[in-house]
């Protein structure tokens, strides 16, 4: 699993693609927390990162899609596919690895944001007077959601040859993911139901964990979601064998 | 007995790929696969890797079976699978040390520097593999596919797309390696499987229509044996006319006649025979092998 995460990492790092990502990122995070007019938390005048929390999922969408859209698609355009299945290595190990390579990626690109809450941090009136159990938590529901829309992309790879469809395939997933149950909770007819539909969704444990309340059942819903889509990927990669 | 494969079936959809085949190869031998488009050779190459499963029938790899040990049997060969699928935006050694790690090899960056020798590959080593000719990424197939010291090597169409300079040079760096190794190789090409095959094997749709030696298969598949005849003086009409009562003659120029029979003593009885017959001498009496492109032609196109 470990030379399969190597190639990955060093893959990513060649083709520009984990720069490019990370560095888009953090451009479009900076540009809306502290440039633009509407959205900067200069003007806002309270000393928390919501803006932050607030893009961030949206932004991911994008790029998330794009560091996973390749990793196997690719492999399995050029016929690489082939090299890597006929090497004694298992099909979880080559999931796990890309998976893992992916994350990687992801945290580098969130990593640098803690500047973000050193800056907050240093403006607070008086100094240090910021919610940091409620920024904390936000994180941790960050990192997971990220974990959560890799799983998702890595799914979307599987499935097809063509990295393009793979990037809409996962955009789209990850997006109904996050915030799509929601708007489906506020139907008229599902009256009833709506909590159990929005619970359904991203957002709603994201939104519990930026609270600063760490919930067990917010977390366990993540990694199942994150395991769910880890082990359908794996079905898929295993079925050339039906 | 380091390849085994029995009644194995392949079928994708209602398409037969392979029907029932069965062979066996023993360790330490060069066989050739050949066979047209489509007759299942790369399943069966395939199969054998662990890639696809059989769909009826079994193969075994050093005696594991293809289905129960995938893990260990593709830890034991080494496979050059068709078009030879690389990472293009890898480094040459960045590749080869990737894949000797995947097979665990302790001491990856000696073993990496002795594949870049073994294969040829010392003026190419800094580039990266997208800019290496063909040549040049069939060597870097071949080197992955050998970075383990398998005891098995399985390569489909290792010299396809080569130049001549190029298929001569790989020929020969799989006969090198081939000595203590066993060796599949499929291809079109039938020089090569005489230049380097100790056995040949032969599939057409799906079934297997010839396997030995290439020698015997020679003996077994040309029915009509040739034998070319040159006598001291060329022969008159009506000495030729006598000859074609004999046997069927033709005429090859320069003097020479091909003479065309069922058997080879009784041919050469006829040959000599005529000559004390007529006063002539026999200057050259030799016996036409067939080669193994007629045989592949004869045992592929009937039915």
């Amino acid at each position: 699993m470990f030379s399969i995460f190597k190639k990955e990492i060093r893959s990513f790092l060649s083709s520009l693609i984990a720069i490019i990502v990370i560095v888009v990122f953090l451009v479009a995070n900076s540009l809306f927390l502290w440039v633009f007019k509407d959205t900067n938390i200069l003007d806002a005048g309270y000393a928390n990162l919501d803006p932050l929390f607030y893009l961030a999922p949206l932004i991911f969408i994008f790029l998330i899609s794009a560091i996973t859209m390749r990793s196997f698609s690719e492999e399995k355009k050029t016929g690489t596919f082939e090299i890597l299945t006929t090497k004694p290595i298992s099909d979880t190990a080559i999931v796990l690895g890309k998976y893992f390579a992916s994350l990687v990626i992801a945290l580098f690109a969130i990593l640098p944001t803690f500047i973000y809450y050193y800056t907050i941090n240093t403006l607070a009136l008086p100094e240090g007077n910021v919610d940091s159990g409620a920024i904390w938590g936000s994180y941790l529901g960050l990192i997971l959601l990220s974990a959560a829309y890799i799983a998702i992309g890595i799914f979307s790879s599987i499935i097809t040859d063509n990295q393009i469809i793979s990037f809409i395939i996962s955009m789209f997933l990850c997006f109904f993911f996050y915030t799509a149950f929601d708007y489906m909770g506020a139907f008229e007819f599902l009256k009833g139901t709506n909590f159990f539909i929005q619970w359904m969704g991203i957002s709603y444990h994201y939104r519990s964990l930026s609270k600063g309340l760490i919930d067990t059942r917010d977390i366990v819903y993540f990694l199942s979601l994150i395991v769910l889509f880890i082990w359908l990927t794996k079905i898929i990669f295993s079925s050339r064998k039906w | 007995m380091s390849i085994r494969v029995e009644n194995l079936t392949k079928t994708y959809g209602k398409q037969q790929a392979v029907n029932n085949i069965s062979f066996e190869i023993n360790t330490g031998e060069i066989v050739g696969f050949l066979g047209p488009n489509g007759a299942g050779k790369t399943t069966t190459m395939k199969i054998l890797t662990c890639f696809i499963p059989p769909t009826k029938g079994a193969a075994f790899i050093n005696d594991l079976n293809v289905e129960e040990n995938a893990i260990a049997i593709r830890q034991q060969i080494g496979y050059l699978p068709e078009h030879n699928p690389l990472y293009t935006d890898m480094y040459v050694k960045e590749y080869l040390h990737f894949v000797g790690s995947v097979y665990g090899i302790k001491n990856i960056t000696k073993r990496v520097q002795e594949m870049v020798d073994l294969t040829g590959l010392q003026v190419e080593q800094k580039k990266k593999i997208g800019q290496l000719s063909k040549g040049y990424r069939q060597r870097v197939g071949l080197a992955q596919a050998m970075i383990h010291n398998p005891k098995v090597l399985i390569l489909d169409e290792p010299t396809s797309g080569l130049d001549p300079n190029q298929i001569v040079e790989i020929r020969n760096l799989i006969t090198t390696i081939g000595k203590e190794k066993t060796v599949m190789l499929s291809t079109h090409i039938m020089q090569e499987v005489e230049a380097m095959c100790n056995r040949v094997i032969i599939v057409n749709k799906g079934e297997i229509v010839a396997n030995g030696k290439p020698q015997e298969l020679k003996d077994i598949f040309s029915a009509n044996k040739v034998l070319s005849v040159k006598f001291n003086i060329p022969l008159n009409t009506q000495q030729l006319v006598e000859l074609k009562q004999l046997t069927n003659v033709t005429l090859i120029g320069d003097g020479s006649y091909s003479l065309e029979g069922l058997n080879e003593e009784h041919m050469k009885t006829i040959a000599f025979n005529f000559a004390v017959k007529q006063q002539l001498m026999l200057s050259e009496m030799k016996l036409q092998e067939s080669s193994l492109e007629d045989i592949f032609k004869n045992v592929t196109q009937k039915k």
